[in-house]
């Protein structure tokens, strides 16, 4: 679905991401796991083309999608959540999702201010849209909670219904499971694998392992921006570069 | 709550118009007909920078630069090129917008703080322009004999009041407009920017364009109010375009409440009152209201209207929760003043 061929991004003499290449499974859980400072987020933005690469290729779905600004990669499908997410907190939780469609809608200033019957449909489908995500979510009982009142599970819960708002093929998610509990993180990987059963693919970056070992399909393994490791949980649990760079030192690593 | 509603929906913006309709009534005198007409048309410039600043998160400081630069445009048109008044009226807006597009541009390539220093730069670079460029704008003699609005059909604006109820159309028209589109998607989409910017990209909204659109839209606003304003007043010094206009707008958006719809209106028709009746105190009075305002963005930081609406959007939300989800989904959307 995603094909990403020597991939490279260089801040100064600083390679964040250095000749990467893999490929995004359509239909899969891919996961990126690595040690902090890996690139795990640079790579990401680089997809979401909020960077832009400094060589190498991404094709999505056959499209060259490099020179793409982040609101046009989008378009194409790729929706992405945030380790925070920047939700208006005055307003309720289905005030804040119903622009999630509005990339799919095309009213203009012209409509707005004749009231077009575009513009009522546009609006029309953008609350459809928003509820839709918040029932998949299993949020629908909090649409009209103050976005601000809500906890830091359902704030995560909330940006995956954002991003399935925009109708996305692929999800990048970055690490959906940080700072919330136990408990709460099996939830979230349910949700997770909901998606994959709706037809989505998604591509998550998270640093709790169990959590990875038991939701991926496949796990690249980033550290000091280059690829390390690739394939199912087993293999790459069993690799002896990725006990050493990373499930070796483990215990090291302050809990995200 | 039923009740309170009514009166945040058309009904509580009829009142509102009502008062303005019966306001040159109760006071019956041309002073005070002049202060709230000024008041007026500061409300609509203020209206404008509440989209791009309230609404869209862009904290422009160069809004008075704009409102001079309708202002000139309307003033120089009318007395050293004899157009008349309302094609030079017209000419204003597209002169503004005209001026915006490319100062928009690539101000508002700049994020947060560094787009306000920015725009305050360009704010201050049309002032100068103004008030150096002699052969245009007269310099600091500025522009006098500004013909006042000629009339439309059998409307004329010879009068303090004729000319209260001409300004009074135009901030009723400029609110009717300004509330569809900050209740529409649009809004909605400059609002997720304000929220932030990542994520509105993320979700497939290009931030230049949908800035450039909210900041056009703002200075078209701050131009129409300027030509009101040469209209209104008949002079025009190169004063009009400096910060301290911006920054005394800026105060009644803050007052009033920034990204809500009233707010700034309220601001704007409120504080020039309170400094009026403080004006026996001259220069002291920045002594009475300057706490007076800190205080107000330390315990209100979303001001008088975003306070009241912070407040009842909880008490909505709390009212909401024992009900089955079905029912709370037929309920009206949570309404923006």
């Amino acid at each position: 679905m995603l094909e990403i061929k020597n991939l490279t991004k260089r801040f100064g003499g600083n390679a964040a991401v250095n000749d990467v290449s893999t490929v995004i499974e359509r239909g899969k859980i891919n996961a990126i796991i690595g040690p902090n400072g890996a690139g795990k987020t640079t790579f990401f933005n680089l997809i979401g083309g909020v960077i832009k690469p400094t060589s190498g290729s991404m094709t999505f779905e056959g499209l060259d999608i490099v020179p793409l600004r982040t609101d046009q990669v989008a378009c194409l499908g790729v929706a992405r959540t945030f380790q925070t997410t920047t939700l208006f907190d005055m307003a309720t939780v289905l005030d804040n999702l119903i622009v999630g469609h509005r990339l799919r809608t095309r009213s203009g200033l012209w409509d707005v201010l004749t009231g077009s019957k575009r513009l009522m449909q546009d609006e029309r489908v953008c609350r459809e849209k928003a509820r839709a995500a918040l029932d998949f979510v299993g949020l629908a009982h909090l649409e009209n909670r103050i976005a601000g009142d809500i906890t830091q599970e359902e704030r995560k819960r909330v940006a995956f219904a954002l991003a399935l708002a925009t109708e996305p093929k692929l999800v990048l998610l970055d690490e959906p499971a940080g700072g919330v509990n136990p408990e709460e993180t099996v939830g979230l990987a349910a949700l997770i694998r909901k998606m994959v059963a709706h037809g989505l693919t998604v591509c998550l970056i998270e640093h709790k392992m169990d959590m990875i070992m038991s939701l991926a399909d496949k796990i690249l393994v980033l550290n000091y921006g280059e690829k390390i490791a690739e394939g199912t949980p087993a293999e790459v649990r069993a690799n002896p570069a990725v006990i050493d760079a990373y499930l070796g030192s483990e215990h090291d690593e302050i809990p995200a | 709550m039923m009740f309170l509603r009514l009166f945040e929906g058309r009904l509580g913006w009829g009142l509102l118009l009502l008062a303005g309709l019966l306001f040159p009534l109760i006071v019956g005198n041309d002073y005070h007909l002049t202060v709230m007409s000024t008041a007026y048309i500061f409300a609509i410039a203020t209206l404008g920078l509440n989209l791009i600043t309230g609404y869209t998160g862009q904290f422009n400081l160069a809004h008075s630069g704009f409102m001079a630069l309708g202002a000139y445009t309307l003033g120089i048109l009318t007395v050293d090129h004899q157009v008349p008044f309302w094609i030079a009226f017209a000419l204003s807006g597209v002169v503004t917008v005209a001026l915006g597009l490319p100062l928009g541009w690539v101000s508002l390539r700049l994020r947060g703080h560094y787009f306000s220093i920015f725009t305050l730069c360009v704010g201050y670079i049309l002032f100068l322009v103004i008030e150096k460029w002699e052969g245009l704008t007269h310099g600091t003699v500025g522009i006098i004999g500004i013909p006042a609005p000629a009339a439309i059909g059998p409307l004329t604006f010879d009068t303090p009041l004729k000319l209260y109820y001409l300004v009074l159309a135009f901030l009723v028209l400029g609110v009717w407009v300004m509330r569809r589109i900050v209740n529409s998607l649009m809004g909605r989409t400059f609002m997720a920017i304000r929220n932030g910017d990542e994520l509105a990209q993320a979700l497939g909204i290009n931030l230049m364009r949908n800035k450039l659109v909210a900041f056009l839209l703002s200075v078209l606003y701050a131009g129409w109010s300027g030509a009101l304003y040469a209209g209104f007043v008949r002079f025009l010094g190169p004063d009009l375009a400096s910060a301290a206009h911006s920054f005394d707008m800026t105060m009644y958006m803050l007052v009033g409440g920034l990204g809500t719809l009233l707010g700034p209106l309220l601001g704007a028709l409120m504080v020039p009152w309170l400094t009026q009746y403080m004006q026996f105190l001259q220069e002291y009075r920045f002594l009475i209201f300057g706490p007076l305002l800190i205080l107000l963005v330390i315990f209100m930081p979303h001001g008088i209207v975003g306070s009241w609406l912070g407040w009842r959007a909880r008490r909505q939300s709390v009212a909401a929760k024992p009900v089955a989800p079905t029912v709370t989904a037929a309920k009206p959307e949570v309404r923006r003043a």
